[in-house]
């Protein structure tokens, strides 16, 4: 058991609530994270990590998760709440410089704060959601990959880790829109997991309970050695010059079918010139 | 004039009748309205492929089939258009906005130390890109402020149409030489999907979208979207059922779409279903619950059942089309 034991780390993102009003702010547009939650694709990634680690006997057996995020103060929220449904330990990164990073400069953050944790320990494991529900770029895991120069195996819609003589893999099915691919590499590697991949549980009380006594450390930018210029507003290669709220959409004409609702659909597309 | 890159892959291998993609024809037209487009090519290349990327007005074809290319996931390919964008230092490397590109471009704009916008619907010639975020709540013109702009393009962003004065491109076969982190996540099992022989749910004019109330048949959905020759679409409860694959889903965690015309049948309208086709021009609704939420965007709605409604649609629209 205990050579297979895994250290897990899982990055989990504040992002504004999206069954509220989401909104842009400030002159460099960017989201308004009051009213913030771990994301929702995140869960799918922690739910990965703890299933994981429970088939390998858990904390007792040396496996580890370790909850991730960068943000401003609040985002600690994030990991406080994975901590609840069940990451062993939490960290923040946490620093005004990194205000206003693109995918770009988070990748390079983060990627620092993987190299600052794997002395103590080496990460056999990054996982994430397959997209933040704010930014939905998808960026981020590709990127992170490529500068900690780790495999890459993104958009996971099922993960197993294999153990052959001490070798160990990860292999992932990614479903494509022509074909499913089945896709594997030695560990460590980025993992980005679907929501395909399983059902996420919720914190108990237990959990609720249990996440009062576990730890979270707060690092900053000098912590893990980055140069504040490299991350933040400095350090992207984007900007977004303006933003415009559109118009939402509003109801048009609604009616009850009384027999010919069919046909008035097809009128309704005639004079849309949609047919 | 500088170089604008455009990344095909495998252009032979789909499924339309022309000899390339639409969305390669889309960004042929883009390139040359910003620059001088330089096709920067995965896979074979077919006569057919060379004449039609010549008469989209590509100057110079960069070809690569080294079987790396399609062993590995992603990083390879990354590879070989960073070796070609290293090489031009061009003003900017437009990509198709699948999953797969979108990755590509991350991996580009790392190696390349450039700025990645995804999801692009418009481009100008000073690269400032068009784009809605959050859940198409916002409309943003986003920029990358290096060199190089790395840029995936959503389909319909620009009309394609061939060049004016076609190019007889020049062609050269690069050979890339990969590093070892490129060659770590390998292929080893590859499953195809059967054809529909329906168009592509991104590129599609018209989607038509069944959800829960289809309770297992999808029948009357795609009917109407034969007769429409539309795009079959589905709500996540749809697709979690298995009543249609996953590749069919609209939303947050499946295909956005922002076709001219969404017809939605059976399907609720939450939350995470409207972010992937709210930007619809036209939004059509069928669904017996009143208080549904999709009434609240749709342009016209029915309150009625989808198993009588959808199947007098499509009798109506086949006696009218003869
Ligand atoms: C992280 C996450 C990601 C998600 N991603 C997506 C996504 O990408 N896409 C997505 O769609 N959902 C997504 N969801 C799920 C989403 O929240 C909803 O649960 C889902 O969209 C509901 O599907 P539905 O509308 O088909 O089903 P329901 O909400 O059950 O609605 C079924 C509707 O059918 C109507 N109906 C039933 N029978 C008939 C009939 N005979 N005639 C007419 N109407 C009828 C009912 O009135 C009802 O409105 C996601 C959820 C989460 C948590």
């Amino acid at each position: 058991m205990e050579n297979s034991a895994l250290n897990i780390v899982v990055l989990v993102k504040h992002v504004p609530d999206v069954q509220l009003n989401r909104h842009l702010t400030g002159e460099e547009n960017t989201v308004d994270r009051s009213d913030s939650i771990l994301s929702e694709l995140d869960e799918y990634a922690l739910e990965a990590a703890l299933q994981l680690v429970e088939a390998r006997g858990g904390v007792a057996a040396g496996n580890n998760v370790v909850a991730v995020t960068m943000g401003p103060a609040g985002a600690v929220a994030a990991v406080k709440k994975a901590l609840q449904i069940g990451a062993f330990e939490g960290v923040h990164l946490s620093d005004e410089a990194l205000a206003g990073s693109d995918a770009a400069a988070t990748s390079l953050a983060l990627a620092a704060l993987i190299r600052h944790l794997s002395p103590s320990r080496p990460v056999d494991l990054i996982l994430t959601g397959m997209a933040s529900t704010d930014g939905e770029t998808s960026l981020l895991p590709a990127q992170l990959a490529a500068r900690l120069g780790l495999p890459q195996l993104t958009f996971a819609a099922s993960l197993e880790v294999t153990d052959d003589g001490g070798v160990r893999r990860a292999v992932i099915r990614r479903d494509g829109d022509s074909q499913s691919e089945v896709v594997q590499a030695t560990l460590p590697a980025v993992i980005s997991v679907t929501d395909q991949i399983n059902s996420p549980r919720y914190p108990n009380f237990k959990g609720i309970m249990a996440a009062k006594k576990k730890t979270v450390t707060t690092l900053t930018v000098a912590d893990i050695a980055v140069d504040p210029a490299q991350v933040g507003r400095a350090g992207s290669w984007t900007v977004v010059e303006s933003a415009q709220v559109r118009p939402p959409r509003t109801a048009g004409t609604i009616i009850n079918d009384e027999g010919n609702a069919g046909l008035l659909l097809v009128d309704f597309l005639a004079a849309q010139k949609l047919l | 004039m500088s170089a604008v890159l455009v990344f095909v892959d495998q252009p032979s291998a789909h499924g339309g009748a022309a000899a390339l993609p639409q969305s390669t024809q889309e960004l042929l037209a883009l390139a040359r309205a910003v620059g001088e487009p330089v096709v920067v090519l995965a896979g074979p290349l077919s006569g057919e492929v060379l004449t039609a990327l010549g008469a989209h007005g590509a100057s110079r074809i960069y070809q690569c089939e080294q079987s790396e290319l399609f062993e590995y996931l992603v990083a390879p390919k990354a590879d070989f258009l960073t070796h070609v964008a290293a090489q031009l230092q061009p003003a900017a490397v437009l990509l198709e906005n699948s999953a797969e590109c979108k990755e590509i471009a991350a991996r580009v704009g790392i190696a390349l130390s450039a700025g990645v916008i995804s999801d692009a619907v418009g481009l100008d010639a000073g690269l400032n890109v068009q784009k809605s975020v959050l859940a198409g709540s916002y409309t943003v013109t986003a920029r990358a402020t290096t060199a190089t702009a790395v840029i995936t393009v959503k389909p319909h962003s620009v009309h394609a149409e061939e060049a004016a004065v076609p190019a007889l491109p020049e062609v050269e076969v690069v050979s890339v030489i990969f590093g070892p982190a490129s060659l770590a996540a390998r292929i080893i099992d590859r499953t195809g999907k059967p054809a529909s022989g329906r168009p592509e749910l991104t590129e599609a004019r018209i989607v038509v979208a069944g959800g829960r109330g289809m309770e297992g048949n999808f029948g009357p959905v795609e009917e109407l979207a034969d007769v429409l020759g539309a795009a079959v679409g589905a709500s996540r409860a749809a697709t979690d059922a298995g009543w249609i694959e996953h590749s069919a889903q609209v939303g947050q965690t499946g295909k956005t779409v922002s076709p001219q015309l969404y017809i939605s049948a059976g399907i609720s309208g939450a939350i995470q279903q409207k972010s992937g086709m709210q930007t619809s021009k036209v939004i059509v609704a069928v669904n017996r619950d009143a208080e549904s939420p999709v009434f609240d965007i749709a342009d016209f709605g029915i309150v009625g059942d989808l198993f009588t409604v959808l199947p007098q649609a499509t009798e109506e629209i086949k006696r009218r089309k003869g």
